[in-house]
């Protein structure tokens, strides 16, 4: 086995309380995590379950507080802002908001052209590398002086994804890349990214709320729930037959697009609600204090 | 909401009618272009006072002493008898150049310190601030004044000095336009790219606050000739330069012997200062106005006739030929292009499409709530068998609040974040059920207890934000029941939620159809929300409804191709990705 492209250890991450006096707020609590070259690390978890912080610290936009992040062995959770830059061009992103994540402004070109720039390579090269990015995203290459609003979010996402590849980094964080698609815009960028990983061997941090999506492209998959990974291990395993109960409910609340199968499914949820609830109330853990298990009405 | 302002936001997608350039919309407001004119004029006129001018400013023929207009001195000549057109051709450079002394001075301080502590934050922009209050706390005119007695009657200084006291407005402006645009994920991705901050600052932050800062160029420049030329009147400016304030100060101190020498400079001051709001107006107007959507009154183009079914048959809610329309720059934009559709009581009818489909705009025509610019253009919806389209408003009103309800997308923002959760319930049972203070109470509690919401009385006093999303979307399906109605609209109810959430919500919304034998339109983009709840389904595709049918039927087999093609691209459960082979990186 390959050594690892990155290694989580023990992560903490803590935003200031809003008082002087109040705690601060642990969004995550010593996760540990890696990842292997070529590999696509599926991170599934609720809004709040603290995933995007998780990818927001490997690209050094969080406040670490404990623990480590090693790129190829090397720290990177406490390195000063310009020895990160020095860096930069190793582990890119990919945002949820194709409509944000553009300066509208600014034209397809530039957006494609800027970390080229920033890197200091030449114009003329720099041009080359932009047609060729466009083509590796299938984007006609008149997309370059056109502007980001007269793109569809499928299409804005591309561009994304190329801003990502320009700089041939190993790794792309892609935080909840195709949540804001279509359906059938969504299959077919789920599709690229998959056909991007298999030819330049780029690995991804894929941040998901959708089961289905994170099946498709992850080889490993971690669920997080409440700051910490409750579950971490193959995907075909994790989504077939997971063990942990946050788990287990999370798949089973997903609907089926079947009538007959959501209706077993729905069967079952609720029979495993019941089941869970019982338990807790044996455990006397108090299940009225955990949101994420109401009384089903 | 969102779907309405993508539909009308869509004509700008298209590059045939792209938002023209700030240049060309200028130019359409006849009122700035006016203004930019006289301004440029005055601006040339001014500068080329060597040329333009018959006299010098300063030649003194006392013999031609308070002169009223004539051939030789077209504004007549003061009472040091100068000719007044050279006097204010000359006048002019000084007063615009101190102007403008003190709109640099002002923008070059303010943007700066703006842009850093807008950007960096920290102990710089706690500083920033706080000499921005006390700056816009002192009073402008004693400060000059107070400045003039130190560093003696130099215009020039007290120009910087009222730049300073200007900065802080600039640097309030620019402070806050930047922190807006700080967490833009695009500034994100730009500093992941390895951007250093400065090029960030020039090529993401600087685009965003160039245009306020424009505009308020132009109102600052005014403020400046005006307190200039106030100065300059009582007295206290640099008796060596000619300036239209001092050209003020002459001509009063001769108001009985020459009414008119007052006239000239007021009206170049006035009219200049006017100039310059109305350059700044029509900047804001062409900046801050893009796509120019006119509303359009509804026709009701009706076509009478249509199917009228048996009396103990009658839908609950019956659509024919629904078109619905926005108005758009050069023309109409039809997004639904005639749909039927029916809903029975106690039916869950499924919408479905994908983003653009026209979905949204479809339930919110059969609410008569379509926002403002679009209206319904032809057919008819009859709520059991009565046209809702050519109903008033207030009617239309009172049968949403009452036999119609509607769950929204975005549960947090359909609550005000001032009030508390129960006083947003209990307010509108009061209003359409006439119960007292304490029914109504009583009776929300009992709703929200209803919709599984654990501490009812708790929830009632907390405000929006201090409740998750699944609760608020509790709180707004509570209200939507409130007055048990017939037809429940609910619009992507459990998009914006978490799919645990999604799959509670979904339960409580069975139940509540069960118990109420409520009709239900939901509109979804999700196969699986459809296959949960439906019992018949309709599919859009771009204002048209393709297939529509009992949702086994439709399941097992999808007759047309675009539902077809939906139901591929839904990602398969049994798709799983083969396992990672590790492979040499060639890096």
């Amino acid at each position: 086995m390959s050594e690892n492209l990155i290694e989580v250890r023990d992560l903490v991450v803590e935003y200031p309380g809003k008082g002087r006096r109040s705690a601060p707020l642990r969004v995550l609590k010593e996760v540990s995590l890696d990842i292997r070259p070529g590999e696509c690390v599926g991170l599934v978890g609720e809004s709040g379950s603290g995933k995007t912080t998780l990818g927001r610290a490997i690209l050094g936009l969080a406040p670490v507080t404990g623990g480590q992040i090693r790129y190829r062995g090397q720290d990177i959770a406490h390195m000063h802002r310009s020895q990160r830059r020095a860096m930069g061009s190793e582990i890119q992103v990919v945002f949820q908001d194709p409509y944000t994540s553009l300066n509208p402004s600014m034209t397809i070109g530039d957006i494609l052209a800027e970390p080229l720039t920033a890197r200091r390579v030449p114009k003329a090269q720099a041009r080359e590398r932009v047609k060729e990015l466009l083509d590796q995203v299938r984007l006609p290459s008149d997309a370059l002086t056109r502007l980001p609003r007269e793109f569809s979010g499928g299409q804005r996402q591309r561009v994304a994804i190329a801003r990502a590849l320009a700089l041939e980094p190993s790794l792309i964080i892609c935080d909840e890349p195709v949540s804001a698609l279509d359906l059938s815009t969504q299959q077919r960028v789920l599709d690229l990214f998959v056909e991007i990983q298999e030819r330049t061997g780029v690995a991804y941090l894929f941040i998901t709320h959708d089961l289905a999506v994170v099946r498709n492209v992850s080889h490993r998959v971690a669920v997080l729930y409440r700051g910490d990974i409750v579950e971490w291990g193959d995907a075909a395993q994790v989504t077939s037959t997971p063990e942990h109960p946050y788990t287990q409910r999370l798949w089973m609340a997903a609907p089926v697009p079947d009538p007959d199968a959501q209706e077993v499914r729905r069967a079952q949820r609720l029979r495993l609600l019941a089941q869970q609830a019982e338990l807790d109330e044996q455990a006397g853990a108090g299940a009225g204090a955990d949101e994420a298990l109401p009384r089903s009405a | 909401m969102s779907e309405a302002l993508t539909t009308q936001s869509a004509p700008a997608a298209d590059p045939e009618t792209a938002v023209p350039s700030l240049g060309r919309r200028l130019l359409k407001d006849p009122l700035g272009v006016g203004a930019l004119g006289f301004l440029l004029l005055v601006v040339l006129a001014a500068v080329f006072a060597g040329v333009i001018a018959p006299y010098g400013w300063n030649d003194q023929v006392l013999a031609d002493a308070l002169q009223g207009p004539s051939s030789t001195h077209p504004l007549g000549t003061d009472g040091a008898g100068r000719d007044v057109l050279s006097f204010l051709l000359y006048g002019g450079r000084f007063s615009l150049a101190s102007a403008a002394l003190a709109v640099v001075v002002a923008v070059g301080l303010g943007a700066v310190s703006g842009l850093i502590a807008g950007y960096f934050g920290r102990w710089f922009d706690s500083l920033g601030s706080w000499a921005a209050n006390i700056l816009l706390a002192l009073p402008a005119m004693i400060v000059l004044l107070a400045a003039r007695s130190v560093v003696g009657p130099s215009a020039w200084w007290a120009m910087g000095i009222f730049g300073v006291i200007l900065s802080a407005s600039v640097f309030r402006l620019v402070r806050a336009a930047v922190q807006g645009v700080r967490n833009e994920l695009y500034v994100d991705a730009a500093r992941v790219s390895g951007l250093s901050d400065v090029r960030i600052i020039f090529r993401h932050v600087l685009r965003v606050v160039r245009a306020p800062i424009i505009i308020q160029v132009a109102s600052i420049a005014s403020v400046a000739i005006a307190v200039q030329a106030g100065l300059e009147f009582i007295g206290m400016g640099d008796p060596e330069i000619p300036s239209w304030g001092k050209a003020l100060n002459n001509g009063f101190t001769k108001i009985y012997q020459q009414p008119m020498l007052v006239l000239w400079p007021g009206l170049l001051i006035a009219l200049t200062c006017l100039a310059l709001t109305l350059i700044a107006n029509a900047l804001r107007d062409a900046l801050e106005n893009t796509g120019a959507t006119q509303p359009k009154a509804p026709g009701h183009a009706g076509t009478p006739g249509a199917t009228q079914s048996s009396v103990e048959d009658v839908p609950l809610l019956e659509v024919h030929g629904l078109r619905i329309a926005y108005g758009v720059p050069g023309g109409v934009k039809e997004v639904v292009h005639g749909i039927d559709l029916d809903v029975r009581a106690g039916e869950v009818l499924g919408l479905i499409g994908e983003s653009g489909s026209g979905k949204t705009q479809t339930a919110f025509g059969i609410m008569g709530l379509l926002p403002v610019g679009g209206g319904i253009t032809g057919g008819r919806v009859l709520w059991h068998g009565e046209d809702l389209v050519s109903k008033p408003a207030k009617e239309l009103a009172a049968l949403r609040g009452n036999k119609i309800a509607y769950i929204p997308q975005e549960p947090m923002s359909n609550l005000d974040p001032s009030f508390t959760i129960g006083y947003q319930l209990v307010e509108p049972l009061r209003q359409h059920l006439r119960m007292s203070r304490a029914q109504a109470r009583e009776r929300a509690r009992e709703l929200l207890a209803r919709v599984g919401i654990p501490d009812p009385a708790r929830t009632m006093r907390s405000y929006p934000h201090e409740v998750s999303g699944g609760m608020a979307q509790r709180v707004l399906i509570a209200g939507a029941i409130s007055c048990e109605p017939e037809l429940l609209i609910a619009d992507e109810p459990t998009t914006a939620l978490d799919v645990t959430v999604q799959a509670d919500i979904l339960e409580l919304l069975r139940s509540l159809q069960q118990d109420l034998q409520m009709g239900v339109i939901l509109v979804t983009h999700n196969f699986g929300v459809v296959a949960d709840l439906c019992d018949r389904v309709a599919v859009m595709q771009e204002g048209l409804i393709v297939e529509r049918g009992d949702i086994r039927e439709v399941f097992a087999d999808p007759q047309h191709p675009y539902t077809r093609q939906l139901f591929d691209a839904i990602l398969s459960e049994d798709d799983v990705r083969p396992a990672y082979v590790a492979r040499e990186m060639a890096r």
